[in-house]
């Protein structure tokens, strides 16, 4: 009776202990997008991303607040927000992919990786297929993430205006960076 | 002992089905689940700080200069010959700056009774998604008439060419396209013409903007004056126009059946009558500059 009983209790434990580590977390996450030409800068950030990655099956997702970019000049804000983006019908943009060479990574060992990572990016509610390569740095049981991938502004029903036109790039450069930490709830 | 056994049993029974519902869980419902209820402000109520004559709840953020040319043409039924009032026109100049994101300031001088204007809005409360229903904020503002004086012979003090007005700006989004402004306003006299005129005059302005484009808005805006506290044969200004937005500036086209544009003249001092056809083109335009870009968010924190 013992025995089973100090079974069941490793084995609650150790249970306890893979449910934490194999979701990864953060809600702090960063987006910058570079959509400025040499007339105007346009660089805004996002400093409220959240993002879950689970280690065990390599999947990735993304959630990113529109409302929670800012720009350095408060109109460019309005702009993006109003007239490009309209938030109010679309607040959030998500990613929803995976690391698809999860065996070259080891989450159990510090280190630096590089990650592909292939998925679904929703913006304005259209759906794109995207693929990207990751850094992802192990380190004391935290896993930083970045990235650069390049999006085209017509793909998602971005209308630019022709006055404007030469302000802004066609090409968005987007850059992330995420901080992920076990999840615990 | 059985006790603990089976306590533990289920213990570990129910873990395990958690466990199962995490595996089974989308990764973008759990993303869901973290969604904030943070307040976010609620932005663009009115396209600029000018619903039409009168102020919008709207600030110029800080550190942002907007340059306003403001041009009230003639009357329309003046016809032809003086091309609908298209022959002469009152502009003023002005500029507003943002001191903070909260409080700006505004000088300005009007060709119409060369009224010079200086004032201050301060934004008390903004509207928020998940928190305040209303943006809420004040206006003063002081004006000075530098006409020369007609009449030599009486006592003239620089102070009876003072005037004041104070408004309280209450603004709601209702909608993605739809704004609604109410703005109780005083204006008060330090000199009126005759001894039964009122010194104060009471009106409760209300305000709307429609989106119809992205880049357009309908605007429309009306000064009830209250009867007891209006000056004789003034008349309530009302003013309908458009909002047209290219990048930087902001083009407002409107008609109204006043000339004046400083508060004490559009709100007490309009005497044209909409039914006689004595409405007044008109429009401002402004352009903003950024001259400071500090304390905004975007650093890589």
């Amino acid at each position: 009776m013992k025995t089973i009983l100090l079974l069941l209790l490793v084995l609650n434990f150790a249970e306890s202990q893979t449910e934490k580590s194999k979701l990864f977390m953060t809600r702090s996450g960063k987006i910058s997008f570079h959509a400025g030409t040499p007339i105007e800068d346009i660089d805004p950030i996002n400093n409220e991303v959240t993002s879950i990655l689970n280690i065990t099956n390599g999947e990735l997702g993304f959630q990113v607040l529109i409302k929670a970019f800012h720009f350095k000049k408060a109109l460019m804000e309005e702009h993006f927000n109003e007239n490009y983006m309209e938030s109010n019908s679309f607040p959030r943009s998500t990613f929803k992919g995976k690391i698809t060479n999860l065996d070259d990574i080891n989450f159990q060992k510090d280190g630096t990786y590089k990650a592909a990572i292939k998925g679904e990016l929703t913006i304005k509610g259209i759906k794109k297929e995207i693929a990207s390569s990751a850094t992802l740095i192990v380190n004391g049981g935290k896993i930083i993430g970045t990235t650069k991938f390049k999006l085209e502004v017509a793909d998602f029903k971005i209308e630019i205006p022709s006055l404007v036109s030469d302000k802004i790039s066609k090409g968005v450069d987007v850059e992330v960076e995420c901080r992920y930490e076990p999840r615990t709830k | 002992m059985k006790i603990i056994f089976s306590v533990l049993l289920i213990f570990v029974f129910t873990k395990s089905t958690f466990s199962q519902d995490v595996d089974s869980t989308d990764l973008m419902f759990l993303l869901d689940s973290e969604k904030s209820n943070k307040p976010i402000p609620v932005i663009a109520t009115f396209k600029t700080t000018r619903i039409i004559n009168g102020h919008s709840i709207e600030q110029v953020a800080g550190g942002i200069l907007d340059v306003k040319i403001s041009h009230r043409f003639g009357r329309l039924n003046e016809g032809a010959y003086n091309l609908f009032g298209l022959d002469y026109a009152y502009i003023r100049i002005g500029m507003d700056y943002g001191i903070t994101n909260w409080l700006m300031v505004g000088l300005g001088r009007s060709s119409y009774e060369k009224m010079y204007d200086g004032f201050f809005k301060i934004k008390l409360q903004q509207q928020e998604e998940n928190g305040n229903l209303l943006s809420v904020g004040i206006l003063s503002s002081i004006m000075v008439n530098t006409l020369k004086l007609t009449d030599t012979n009486r006592p003239n003090n620089n102070s009876d060419r003072l005037y004041y007005a104070f408004q309280l700006l209450v603004a709601n989004k209702l909608s993605e396209n739809l704004s609604l402004q109410i703005t109780p306003s005083l204006v008060h006299y330090n000199l009126v013409a005759k001894e039964e005129d009122p010194n104060d005059v009471i009106a409760i302005g209300v305000g709307a903007r429609q989106k119809i484009t992205k880049w357009v808005s309908f605007n429309l805006e009306y000064y009830f004056q209250i009867p007891k506290f209006k000056l004789p044969n003034t008349e309530n200004v009302l003013s309908a126009g458009f909002d047209i937005e290219t990048g930087g500036h902001v083009f407002q086209l409107f008609c109204s059946n006043s000339t004046g544009i400083p508060e004490k003249n559009f709100i007490s001092g309009t005497t044209g009558k909409w039914y006689k056809g004595d409405v007044y083109f008109g429009f401002n335009i402004a352009r903003v500059f950024t001259l400071t870009q500090e304390g905004r968010k975007t650093k890589w924190e």
